[in-house]
């Protein structure tokens, strides 16, 4: 078997441009589906990041059924309410559940303004509960404590680039937020996600007062008693708000979703965009496919009298066979090969863009099952392809192979 | 009774070619018969049928009617695969135009046939070092055949027909393509192999070169035997009379 990857090495080596040329569908498609792969694994973790979805067990109630993309509570009319969090937490599989708001706002700072997006933090334990289920602590400075009434918490963004305000803010300064005055008591360590990382901390009455909030809140995050009761509790809460809200089945104007769901919505979408890519991937590997069967094909016909002299010097069918199959093989291995290369530059680079665009922090990697795979099948359809050529050369007979 | 073991015999051999609607019989009832060791020639000009012969007796092609034997074995009934094992222990071929592969290297022609026969690596690159040295060629191994002369293309041709130790030689037109010197040259090479226990059989249309160097010609007319002549000329066989009693 050595001496046919011998042989078929150095008729590749000999090969002409032309050969190479038809490899073009494969590299492209290996090229596509391993890129895209491991991009889209990439931009997966990239855009959870980004949700804040973390595995703790959370659930999130909002209002107006859209999704947790979107900015909580903004557009509803029929809003959430403290006393719909107050019956959440009465349901037994839940732990507790916080009202939260989240409202957009105007901040000031270096005389340029800004907009954003406050978070509200209770008082007390519930406190000690949003900090771990928004997974934040302070990088400089300190988080925020009860009976801070002038004082915010800031996303890491405002504390690391001057793009905002012309300045770096750092734990001490004064900004005004809604025109009031409030001292930065800390800065929160990098996230990863654009929602955290450009946040404004604030005790919950304050920014309630700030803001105007009454009975209304912008969604309800709720802490499951353990993991394993997320979908009954899931459940639980849809049934409670379909009957507080009075609302049927399947025509609720509120969501309830777990981490799960939310990585399932991104994942939804990025598969569906990943499936039609690799759709167009397999249509330019089947194109490079059938490029390996013609240019077998014509190196077969270019190739009659050495399939003659082989023959003539004791080759048997199956030998001739084999040692064309296995260049055919080669053949598509190498277009895998480059392919994988160029795949996995693009799919790294692509990570490090995303992360640069998006603030994010995933670490490109390389899927090494991925790679072997695609270079297992990018042999495979060469030879594959090389079949049907494989099968002409081996029935040749040798006095007309040797005419040539 | 002759006593020397027969190699090949063709019996009434013919191999007949369709054309469209009629059939050309490019060999028509040969008798033949080569002994070990002896030096063949089969002789005769264009179309007569001495490449029909030659495939035929190097076990590239199957008669239409008639049989072949090799070494004692009926092959004229064998598939190509079974052929090409023949081919590939028991015959060295060796071509008018070299029939190198211009890929490979010198040494890589010449270990080729014994790729095919399965043997070792190592064994092969020392089989083809020594051959390539009895043709004089030990200095030219790591060469591409385009890289040197064609009389030394047919040294390495006779270097690649010696590989697997076949029991017979087949030349095709060996020198139709070189000058008379080197001619010379590649005729000698193969002298030396027969001198040294090899038969050889070279198709030609050399006159000359036959009578020089053959223990016995087949004269070839028309695909049918005209003649056999032995050394110096003598007539064996003509016109279906039969004087050839061996060597």
């Amino acid at each position: 078997m050595k001496d046919y990857f011998n042989l078929a090495l150095n008729n590749l080596r000999h090969r002409g441009i032309r050969s190479w040329l038809t490899l073009l569908g494969i590299f492209i498609g290996v090229m596509a589906v391993v890129s895209l792969i491991s991009l889209g694994t990439g931009l997966k973790m990239a855009v959870g990041a980004q949700f804040g979805i973390s595995s703790t067990e959370v659930i999130t109630v909002q209002a107006g059924g859209i999704s947790a993309a979107g900015p909580p509570g903004t557009g509803v009319t029929n809003k959430l309410t403290r006393d719909d969090a107050e019956a959440i937490e009465k349901i037994s599989s839940v732990d507790v559940a916080i009202p939260r708001m989240m409202p957009t706002g105007k901040m000031e700072f270096n005389d340029v303004v800004g907009f954003g997006m406050a978070m509200s933090v209770p008082d007390g334990e519930e406190r000690k509960v949003v900090y771990e289920m928004v997974d934040v602590e302070a990088i400089a400075g300190r988080m925020l404590k009860d009976g801070d009434t002038n004082k915010v918490v800031l996303g890491w963004n405002f504390y690391n680039s001057d793009d905002a305000f012309g300045e770096k803010i750092v734990p001490g300064k004064t900004v005004l937020i809604q025109d009031e005055r409030f001292t930065v008591a800390g800065i929160l360590k990098k996230k990863g996600s654009f929602l955290f990382d450009n946040m404004v901390l604030m005790n919950e009455d304050v920014l309630a007062d700030l803001f105007d909030y009454e009975e209304d809140v912008d969604l309800i995050a709720v802490k499951v008693k353990n993991k394993d009761l997320m979908e009954r509790a899931k459940e639980d809460i849809e049934k409670l708000m379909r009957q507080r809200r009075d609302v049927d089945i399947g025509k609720e104007d509120f969501s309830v979703s777990t981490p799960d769901a939310m990585l399932d919505t991104v994942n939804s979408v990025l598969g569906g965009v990943q499936a039609f890519i690799v759709i167009i991937a397999s249509i330019s590997i089947l194109v490079g496919a059938v490029g390996i069967v013609n240019t077998m094909t014509t190196s077969v016909l270019e190739r009659r009298k050495e399939i003659g002299i082989m023959k003539a010097i004791g080759a048997r069918n199956s030998q001739i066979f084999m040692q064309f199959l296995i260049e055919s093989g080669l053949l598509g291995l190498v277009g895998g090969l480059v392919g994988v290369v160029f795949g996995v530059l693009v799919g790294v680079l692509g990570v490090l863009a995303i992360n640069s665009w998006i603030g994010g922090e995933v670490a490109p990697s390389i899927d090494f099952v991925l790679v072997g795979g695609a270079l297992v099948g990018s042999f495979l359809i060469g030879a594959i392809a090389g079949i049907v050529p494989a099968l002409n050369a081996a029935k040749e007979n040798p006095v007309e192979a040797l005419r040539g | 009774m002759d006593k020397r073991k027969e190699l090949i015999r063709l019996r009434n051999v013919a191999k007949f070619y369709e054309m469209g609607d009629s059939v050309v019989k490019a060999l028509n009832g040969v008798n033949l018969k080569v002994f070990e060791g002896e030096f063949i020639a089969i002789m005769g000009p264009s179309g007569s049928g001495k490449s029909t012969a030659m495939n035929l007796v190097g076990s590239l092609d199957v008669p239409t009617k008639g049989t072949i034997y090799l070494d004692g074995e009926d092959i004229s009934t064998l598939e190509e695969s079974d052929l090409a094992q023949i081919r590939g222990k028991k015959i060295g071929f060796i071509f008018q135009s070299f029939n190198l592969i211009a890929n490979l290297t010198v040494k890589e022609n010449v270990m080729l046939p014994m790729t095919f026969q399965g043997m070792d690596i190592e064994e092969r690159a020392d089989k083809a070092e020594e051959l390539l040295k009895l043709v004089d060629l030990g200095e030219r191994m790591d060469h591409y055949p385009g890289e040197i002369s064609g009389g030394q293309m047919q040294r390495v041709a006779i270097a690649r027909s010696l590989a697997n130790d076949p029991e017979v030689i087949l030349a095709d037109e060996p020198t139709g393509n070189l000058d008379t010197k080197t001619g010379t040259i590649v005729m000698e090479f193969l002298e030396r192999m027969n001198k040294e226990g090899k038969t050889i059989i070279v198709v030609t249309h050399d006159a000359d070169l036959a009578r020089k160097y053959a223990d016995v010609v087949y004269w070839l007319l028309d695909g049918e035997l005209d003649r056999v002549t032995g050394k110096g000329g003598k007539s064996l066989f003509k016109n279906g009379k039969k004087k050839r009693k061996g060597k």
